[in-house]
């Protein structure tokens, strides 16, 4: 099937197959590994990208509902070298440690912080538990989401 | 000091936060070939037949093979596994054959093609069970099996090991006890489930040299154990671990590499990946064993503990050829951080029919502290004592005897661990209760040790070539799982060298090209591996400084590293720039000297001794304890039997906090992942099957599980540590599930004895004790 979406401000005409899911064709296609299959079934995060500005777990769609919709992968976050601001506070307040999960979880914070640029605690809390983590225990993470909404803000 | 003891953000934060990093998954190398592998559905059965003819005949289909091609027994201290099921399967999930094929699609139809007939055999799921006399037997061949001299098989049993500790005189000890105590406890299986799955890809050249690139947390460990299964020279055999995304002891050993091998060999020159999905990485990857422990225990009037007598049996599952390791490690700590004199221990590694048991942060030590913490606070509660004074009664203190009769050294911080975390919880004063009624609140302590457990001559090594603009090379093979290692590390060489971070490159993970490393587990790295880095400096120095002293015709006792240059100590002044040395020395009448700088490092730990056969007794049978101790409050909803971890507090003796961000930011982790153990996690089997291989049924701690964490250091400097650092990543999360076990008694009055602490688990426990 032939689809045309936009993938990190390009505009993409691609043939896919029916049956591959958006995560296989990020990564195997375009060479998008920033994505990560942790679980496959949508239960880790680990794949999560914006589809329109919002998260999800592209393990879970398939490859043709791109179609006519806006994709941002982490790749697409930096511009160049300048870091986007949650990566920069994920650096500085050591939100990271093995960096499998880090990825998902800053696209994730991403959507967020778009939609609700001034979250409390509770709300990161919340916004974070579909992203599973098993290093950091989350703290640093928290406080990464919380220093880039005050640099943004 | 000016690198070493400074919060750097880390140096691998960029890569990681873009995406850049390329694990081996993401590594996709051309005309890659997919491996399937096709699994037993028993978990005790013998092999009649194996028909691979349809998935041989399956288009897209490169190789099969089977367990006869490579019946070669492996493992790291036990060799008693081999990577496919050769005459028997021994756990549900092993691997019986395997194919290659050109899409990862082909590979898993075609393992299904394979057809094989079983003969189902009487299979065991319980370690107690299986130590009885009419169980099957798993490995009738125990006996044949090669072992590393310090491990006690017991052919004709299901005994892979029996560790025993023989202290004092226990008999006599317990007739004149003024109170005598017994209790059993049980930790469950349950999984590391890093974020990133195992995955490897094999690849052989036309002159058969091997290529592995593995996530994996050892990959020397990994090359010696493949060299040795399938008769590759270790010149031959390259194993590259670009990042591990997780490891926590899952990807210590070798898992699936040994799957691709073979079908590697069958294929020509073609890579070839296995990646596996979580349901194979729950099924068939390690998992922490399953521990029964008993403890007796002898008590003076004061509360002094005069004796221990306990058992502990290891559900080591189907291979153990690391569990036997656990087993004795768990005896060398048998009465915890306490000094006793009487000591008698039993450990068993027990081989079931259950998934493979392997080494998980902490190995051993999380599992029997949680009966030894647990019991510290039930003998305080019957003697009617403070369970922290209890503790600080029978406390290790420099001066005093380990369980294996080792002199306690001066850098034992055990009782200012408790004093930091009593105080941080305020322990002694009673929880706010909430309005609610149904909820109620308390705190909980418990203490925890560990030692790195590794053979005594495991060693590091560390390479350093200095570049011309002043900037340096520091290649070792430890890796970097998430702990910070490639930071930590790098601060130990700019300390030595004297050059900024900024302008060191960590290499790791290549065997043809990072210097030799016995393992990255343990809690071992920073100790070892930094202590090899500091020698490699001082190497690099003595050649600087030799040179610098003929340029400036000092003597060489007066020169000093500071700042990029070297300097004459009497007048700084006089000072020469590290990086116009960097290729050696140009005389005055243009001759040249030395050469570039490379500097070498290895290092071994001194005077780590074998311990007793028949006692188990060691003057210092491993190379430094770490000392620690956490305090929790903890909320216990009695309506829903949920509980919620408000607080934690951990303090942890790590030497020298090379990085104190960096060891906070472990124990966070710490925490987090000893909770879900302590209230979620557990693998749940029927007759050895996993029910419950998916994050939906096996839950682990997301965010809003999260408690407040507060974080403090001891630092009592480890006499032989770099700079006086200590291992401290894996001892951080030991004693997380008892504080939490203690915390739900004082708020419940009911003491569990198996984990974990699950809403069901409380509700009938607070209904049958009518709360």
């Amino acid at each position: 099937m032939k689809i045309t979406f936009t993938l990190n401000m390009d505009v993409i005409e691609h043939e896919v197959e029916p049956n591959i899911t958006l995560l296989k064709m990020l990564r195997e296609d375009f060479d998008l590994t920033g994505a990560k299959e942790g679980c496959g079934g949508g239960e880790c995060g680990a794949c999560t990208i914006l589809l329109n500005g919002k998260p999800v777990v592209s393990c879970l769609m398939l490859a043709v509902q791109a179609d006519g919709q806006e994709i941002i992968t982490i790749e697409g976050l930096a511009r160049g070298e300048v870091l986007d601001e949650l990566q920069k506070t994920f650096i500085s307040t050591g939100a990271l440690q093995c960096g499998y999960c880090t990825p998902g979880m800053i696209m994730t914070a991403k959507g967020l912080l778009a939609e609700n640029p001034d979250p409390t605690r509770e709300e990161i809390k919340t916004a974070l538990s579909g992203n599973l983590c098993r290093c950091t225990g989350y703290k640093r993470i928290i406080e990464a989401v919380e220093s880039a909404a005050k640099s943004n803000g | 000091m000016k690198y070493v003891g400074k919060s750097i953000v880390r140096v691998d934060g960029v890569k990681k936060v873009t995406g850049d990093l390329k694990f081996v998954d993401d590594i996709k190398l051309p005309k890659m070939l997919y491996a399937g592998v096709k699994r037993s559905p028993h978990a005790h059965a013998k092999i009649l037949k194996i028909n691979t003819i349809l998935a041989e005949r399956h288009p897209g289909v490169r190789a099969v093979v089977t367990g006869k091609d490579f019946p070669k027994r492996a493992g790291l201290y036990l060799a008693d596994k081999t990577f496919f099921a050769v005459d028997k399967v021994r756990f549900a999930g092993e691997a019986v054959a395997a194919v290659a094929a050109d899409t990862v699609e082909i590979a898993k139809e075609a393992a299904e093609l394979i057809e094989v007939e079983y003969e189902v055999l009487k299979s065991i799921h319980n370690a107690k069970e299986a130590m009885k006399k009419d169980a099957p037997i798993i490995h009738p061949a125990l006996g044949d099996y090669k072992v590393v001299p310090i491990f006690k098989t017991i052919p004709g049993t299901n005994i892979s090991e029996h560790f025993k500790l023989r202290k004092g005189n226990v008999e006599a000890a317990f007739e004149k006890a003024y109170k005598i105590f017994e209790k059993d406890f049980y930790v469950p299986h349950i999984q590391h489930t890093p974020i990133e799955n195992h995955v490897a890809i094999a690849q052989f050249d036309r002159e058969k040299n091997l290529t592995v690139w593995a996530s994996c947390q050892s990959p020397y460990a990994v090359r010696a154990a493949l060299s040795d299964a399938f008769d590759v020279p270790l010149h031959k055999l390259r194993v590259i671990s670009p990042a591990v995304g997780g490891g926590f002891g899952a990807k210590a050993g070798t898992t699936l590499e040994g799957i691709i091998i073979p079908l590697a060999m069958k294929v020509g020159n073609r890579p070839i990946k296995l990646t596996y999905s979580r349901e194979d990485e729950f099924v068939s990857s390690y998992v922490r064993q399953a521990l029964h422990s008993k403890f007796k225990t002898a008590v003076d009037k004061n509360g002094k503990l005069l004796a221990v007598q306990n058992e502990f049996i290891w559900d080591g599952g189907a291979f153990t050829e690391y569990g036997v390791n656990i087993a004795k490690s768990a005896g060398f700590a048998a009465v915890g951080p306490y000094d006793v004199e009487n000591i008698h221990c039993d450990s068993y590694a027990v081989y079931t029919n259950n998934p493979v048991g392997g080494p998980y942060r902490g190995f051993g030590m999380a599992e029997i502290h949680f009966g030894i913490e647990q019991n510290m606070d039930h003998i305080a509660r019957e003697m009617g004592m403070d369970p922290i004074e209890l503790r600080k009664i029978n406390a290790q203190k420099p001066g005093g005897t380990t369980a294996t009769g080792a002199k306690v050294d001066a850098a034992c911080g055990l009782e200012e661990c408790l004093d930091s975390v009593v105080n941080e919880i305020d322990y002694h004063t009673p929880s706010e209760q909430p309005a609610d009624p149904n909820k109620v609140r308390a705190k909980g302590v418990a203490c925890g040790m560990k030692a790195p457990s590794m053979p005594n001559n495991a060693g590091s090594s560390a390479v350093i070539r200095l570049n011309e603009d002043g900037s340096a090379f520091l290649s070792v093979s430890a890796q970097d799982l998430g702990q910070g290692s490639d930071t930590a590390l790098t601060q130990i060489a700019a300390e030595g060298l004297q050059i900024p971070v900024e302008k060191i490159t960590i290499k790791t993970g290549d065997t043809d090209h990072t210097p030799y490393e016995w393992q990255t587990v343990a809690s071992r790295i920073t100790y070892s591996t930094g202590n090899a880095i500091v020698k490699a400096c001082d190497d690099i120095k003595s050649q600087l400084v030799n040179l610098a002293s003929q340029k400036l015709d000092v003597l060489e006792e007066e020169l000093i590293l500071d700042d990029e240059h070297v300097v004459w100590e009497k007048d700084p002044s006089k000072r020469v720039p590290i990086k116009s040395l960097a290729l050696g020395l140009q005389l005055a009448d243009g001759s040249g000297i030395h050469g570039p700088i490379i500097g070498r490092g290895t290092f071994v730990p001194e005077g780590v001794l074998n311990f007793d056969s028949e006692t188990g007794l060691s003057e210092k049978p491993v190379v430094f304890w770490t000392y620690g101790a956490y305090g929790v409050e903890i909320e216990v909803d009695k309506q829903t039997g949920n509980i919620k971890v408000l607080k934690a507090t951990t303090c942890f003796d790590v030497g020298k906090a090379i990085n104190p961000e960096l060891v906070k930011a472990q124990c966070e982790g710490a925490v987090v992942q000893g909770l879900g153990s302590a209230i979620f996690e557990e693998i749940i089997m029927k007759d050895g099957k996993f029910r419950n291989p998916n994050f939906t049924d096996y839950k682990i701690p997301t965010s809003g599980d999260m408690p407040e964490m507060t974080i403090k250091i001891a630092e009592n400097p480890q006499y032989d540590g770099p700079y006086g650092a200590r291992g401290m990543a894996e001892p951080a999360m030991i004693p997380a599930a008892p504080s939490i076990v203690n915390a739900f008694y004082n708020a419940t009055g009911i003491a569990m004895n198996r984990l974990p602490l699950t809403p069901e688990r409380v509700v009938n426990a607070l209904r049958e004790h009518n709360k």
